[in-house]
């Protein structure tokens, strides 16, 4: 097999079972009672936890691929964001039928008065144009330029899950902390590739004049 | 003091839909419901209410000091519950309390009072009768256990201690051991851990010291050896492992006042009507139960516990 052979065939699918591997341990944790006392609040905290992380391995990608060069990362990209997407579906739908059981009332409520969920729910909204374009035929038909800017939103997204999460816990912010920390470094890693030609070209192009 | 004897609410008035009397159940019930194919009376009802430590306790008859509701599965009751001072995670108590030594202990009675002393546990409460208490739980997060407490009322401890007329709160205090108590290592909350009640809550007959739960020793994560359970307050207002009593005359600092004054008051006392800032206390989810069910004034002591607060505004003294 070809590298491109290997990727699609064994590689994909590899990662594809890995990333669901969360979601069938929750779900056979659901069937055998294994999960706490508040089950719901489990499936709540592990789909919303897992939404973070998914985040967070898509937007290491592309640090990552600039630092080693290994550019076959990209084709995992579009799948681990997938995997946000989904994981953040069932967050979502938890919270509107387990644990809110579809009282439009109060959930319009909470997403009206409760800052953490305003913007979890916005997040989650910002995710939708994310996931619909992330199929070769729309992406062909928006063009590369408009699909990046689209797809820049995953920015504000993440900053806003790792808000979501800080706004939610009682006292201790280590968890979110932890996920604020290295999305610091995920968005701060671009800055720096952005910044780092300019400044190396500003210095070739003004030679020591002013010292 | 006068106990007004309340109609004790019904387990079957509050949740009429109460079909799902234990977890195993509501799991399958919602995962068939999920899947389109809801049925209600495929799944039998298991008893829960056995100690697996004391298998000759019954729970005591319905009063207006034990609720005749359902009561939460000793393992739920013993597996999930906040007690930071061994983790912040709901199973971190359970998990990280089992060598906690609760023998020999001492707890310090001082402040306001005509002979502060220091006591053995076990001649602390020696004078008192323990009595089963089945006691509504409901915390601040939004959920809640219905939990057969053993203990004594704290009146009765503080009759015995004569308070001078200065007394006009009672603090309690739990351990400082960060050897023992890995939550503490940490600066999550202010350590120790301090609570507090004004001396007419104290004094109150629901407000009780527990030594144990379902006719047994208390287990270590539930507060051993002994701890406040004030059933009309949010559960955080219940001190665990209290190594020290005070009579103060100035409202006491009390820990989650400290750690946010706006989102947790002295008071603290169960209201449906006013909010934690960040969510809604308007519903509660019983622990084992499917649906959330309504809130109650007061956890459902209204009628006993709301002349306390006669003439108070409750929202801002939340």
């Amino acid at each position: 097999m070809t590298r491109p052979q290997w990727i699609r065939r064994v590689w994909k699918p590899a990662a594809f079972l890995l990333a669901l591997l969360p979601f069938l341990l929750l779900a056979y944790q659901w069937y055998s009672d294994q999960l706490s006392a508040n089950p719901i609040d489990d499936v709540t905290d592990t789909t919303g936890t897992w939404t973070l992380r998914f985040l967070m391995v898509t937007l290491a990608i592309t640090p990552l691929r600039k630092v080693t060069g290994w550019n076959w990362l990209l084709q995992f990209r579009r799948m681990i964001g997938l995997f946000a997407f989904f994981s953040v579906a069932l967050h979502f739908l938890t919270y509107i039928y387990l644990d809110q059981f579809f009282l439009w009332e109060e959930i319009a409520a909470d997403v009206q008065k409760r800052p953490f969920i305003t913007v979890g729910f916005a997040s989650f909204i910002l995710m939708i144009p994310l996931a619909m374009t992330s199929n070769d035929r729309i992406t062909k038909w928006m063009g590369g330029k408009r699909w990046q800017q689209i797809h820049r939103l995953v920015y504000i997204v993440a900053i806003g899950g790792v808000i979501h999460y800080l706004w939610l816990v009682k006292a201790d912010t280590q968890r979110p902390l932890t996920y604020g920390g290295i999305l610091i470094l995920l968005l701060g890693s671009r800055v720096w590739f952005f910044l780092k030609p300019r400044i190396a070209g500003r210095r070739r192009a003004a030679p020591a004049q002013d010292s | 003091m006068l106990l007004k004897r309340s109609d004790d609410i019904k387990s079957s008035e509050i949740a009429p839909e109460s079909l799902y009397k234990n977890r195993r159940q509501f799991l399958k019930t919602a995962a068939v419901a999920a899947a389109g194919l809801a049925s209600t009376s495929v799944f039998g009802v298991l008893s829960a209410e056995s100690s697996p430590q004391n298998p000759q306790w019954k729970r005591p008859p319905a009063s207006s000091f034990n609720t005749d509701e359902d009561l939460t599965p000793f393992k739920d009751a013993t597996t999930y519950n906040n007690f930071y001072e061994f983790g912040t995670d709901k199973d971190d108590p359970y998990r990280n309390a089992q060598s906690f030594r609760v023998r020999p202990w001492k707890v310090a009675v001082e402040g306001e009072i005509r002979k502060p002393a220091v006591y053995n546990l076990e001649d602390l409460v020696k004078p008192y009768k323990l009595e089963d208490r089945v006691y509504r739980h409901r915390c601040v997060e939004g959920w809640s256990m219905v939990i057969p407490w053993l203990g004594f009322p704290i009146a009765d401890l503080i009759r015995k201690m004569q308070p001078t007329s200065k007394a006009k709160f009672v603090e309690f205090t739990t351990l400082y051991d960060p050897i023992q108590m890995p939550g503490q290592k940490r600066p999550v909350l202010n350590w120790p851990y301090v609570e507090a009640l004004r001396m007419d809550e104290a004094m109150h007959p629901l407000a009780i010291f527990a030594t144990g739960l379902y006719g047994n020793e208390l287990p270590n994560q539930n507060g051993a050896p002994l701890r406040t359970v004030i059933p009309w307050k949010y559960g955080f207002k219940g001190c665990k492992s209290i190594v020290k009593i005070r009579f103060v005359e100035k409202e006491p600092g009390t820990t989650w006042n400290i750690s946010a004054p706006q989102e947790y008051g002295f008071y603290s006392n169960v209201n449906p009507d006013v909010d934690h800032p960040r969510w809604s206390q308007k519903f509660e989810r019983r622990i084992g139960e499917f649906r959330k069910r309504r809130t109650l004034m007061f956890n459902g002591y209204a009628d006993q516990v709301a002349s306390l607060y006669t003439g108070m505004d409750l929202k801002q003294n939340f």
